[in-house]
């Protein structure tokens, strides 16, 4: 086997070396690839839609149909994880108990739960790593500030480089920072699997949403001209605004397929422990 | 666009690549494979792609790393090739 | 020889990134283990990416910003000034959906490895031939 696919990477690493004979020298300004369509968008981007980020304003506004599909891909992607993995009948096996002032861990077979009686019993997992004040204390301390500049980063999509999809994976990993530093029952405690899968189907209609009111408003799909008519802002500014109202849809989806992927890849489904 | 760094750059994606490919155990996979995604955003960074490397950045070396090392974690550490 | 040096000197970074586009494919095919497969695969279309994003640029141009003041010039703005964002905005697209098949694909790797109780290829050939 490793013979054959050795000839087959040289057979085909040799024809793709082959055509780059024809290519045009690297970094040309006169390529062909930088003669046709771009040139156009680089010169009107910030005189119809007011938004200096070339990039985002392609991404939201001129190409915002495929931004709309691939909002979608991840969203099916996040449903798939949790169609293949999740769980949710009681397994019935053992559960440990540690006494925290003494440090003695209860080891309770066969499933059968102790009431919670007192605060001085805690339910810990089967591969149990002691407390480190260090990490929970750092990680607590900087949950707010990440998500404060993932917020940031979805807003200032317009005129620095970031936007929906950035901002969205980085609100994301800051519930798996908490997810790991803690366990993963804390995390999902804080964020739990109902409001995760509201959030990620509320990106995709936010999104589809503004481009249906552009068609209820007279207009095509995602034609944020029109947003004019109820908003009291010129119709470029009307596009702007569109932009950053799409872009909230993308990191509200991503933010929740992130972290449902996460749960359900690192229990196994189960959602009772962790990394 | 220096291309004395892009050259040392590039010369450093394919070696972590490699490594990446051949190492035995799984989870020095993992580490090797964030390592690679880290060059790849310097590299478009190089390019003057700010927002690939951004999105690179938190997704490549940030979010999949994390989903590898839990995946291995719940499976097996060792292969045999 | 003349001519292969001078295609190799112009355009050493179209070969380099072909080699590693390479590196990914064998990996794919010639690896046993399930979880080398699939950084073959990402190595493939991180590769595939940077060829993209290496079309798009162009000597001295800056990044994709609109700087303050560049559309009130008479002239407006000059293209050849700016790398041309189109491949970009393409290849975001690229990493996002990478990274969704990324996570799926390992979620498939949970289920073989809890079914089959191995991640190599050929123990789990022979293990559905017995059963």
């Amino acid at each position: 086997m490793k013979k054959l696919a050795l000839l087959i990477v040289i057979l085909s690493g040799g024809l793709l070396l082959y055509a780059t004979k024809d290519f045009p020298p690297w970094g040309d300004p006169h390529s062909p690839a930088s003669m046709h369509v771009s040139p156009r968008y680089l010169m009107k981007s910030l005189e119809e839609t007011g938004v200096p980020n070339v990039v985002t304003s392609i991404l939201a506004d001129y190409r915002g149909y495929d931004t709309m599909f691939e909002t979608t891909v991840i969203f099916c992607a996040g449903i798939a994880c949790f169609m293949l993995l999740r769980k949710f009948e009681a397994q019935s096996k053992d559960v440990y108990y540690r006494h925290i002032p003494t440090g003695i861990t209860i080891h309770v077979k066969g499933g059968k739960q102790i009431p919670p009686t007192s605060k001085e019993f805690e339910k810990i997992d089967a591969i149990w790593t002691p407390y480190d004040l260090i990490i929970n204390t750092v990680s607590r301390f900087l949950v707010p500030f990440i998500q404060l500049f993932a917020l940031y980063v979805i807003a200032h999509g317009h005129h620095s480089p970031g936007g929906g999809f950035q901002g969205g994976v980085i609100l994301g990993a800051s519930i798996i920072v908490v997810a790991i530093a803690f366990n993963l029952r804390t995390a999902i405690k804080r964020f739990g699997e109902k409001i995760d899968g509201i959030m990620s189907a509320l990106g995709v209609f936010i999104y589809s949403g503004i481009g249906a009111i552009c068609v209820l408003l007279g207009a095509e799909f995602l034609n944020y001209g029109t947003l004019a008519r109820i908003l009291p802002v010129s119709k470029i500014m009307a596009r702007s605004h569109g932009i950053l109202g799409v872009e909230i849809g993308v990191g509200i989806a991503v933010m929740a397929v992130m972290v449902c992927i996460y749960n359900n890849v690192a229990s196994e489904g189960k959602h009772d422990e962790g990394l | 666009m220096i291309w004395q760094l892009d050259l040392a750059i590039l010369t450093l994606v394919i070696v972590c690549a490699i490594a990446a490919i051949t190492v035995k155990d799984l989870l020095a996979t993992a580490i090797l494979f964030g390592a690679y995604s880290f060059m790849m955003c310097l590299l478009w960074s190089i390019m003057a792609a700010v927002d690939v490397a951004f999105t690179e950045a938190s997704v490549g070396a940030g979010v999949s790393t994390v989903f590898f090392v839990a995946a291995v974690f719940r499976t097996t550490r060792r292969t045999k090739d | 020889m003349e001519f292969l040096f001078t295609h190799l000197v112009a355009k050493y970074n179209f070969w380099l990134y072909i080699v590693l586009m390479m590196i990914g494919l064998y990996a794919m095919i010639a690896k046993n283990n399930l979880i080398k497969k699939l950084v073959g695969m990402n190595i493939f279309q991180t590769a595939i990416i940077l060829f993209y994003v290496s079309v798009g640029s162009k000597k001295g141009g800056t990044i994709p910003i609109i700087e303050h003041g560049a559309g009130h010039t008479p002239h407006g703005i000059d293209p050849a000034h700016y790398v041309n964002p189109l491949p970009h905005v393409l290849m975001l697209t690229a990493i996002v959906v990478s990274v969704s098949t990324f996570g799926v694909a390992l979620a498939l790797a949970i289920k073989i490895y809890q079914r089959y109780k191995t991640l190599e290829e050929d123990e789990i050939l022979t293990r559905i031939r017995e059963s």
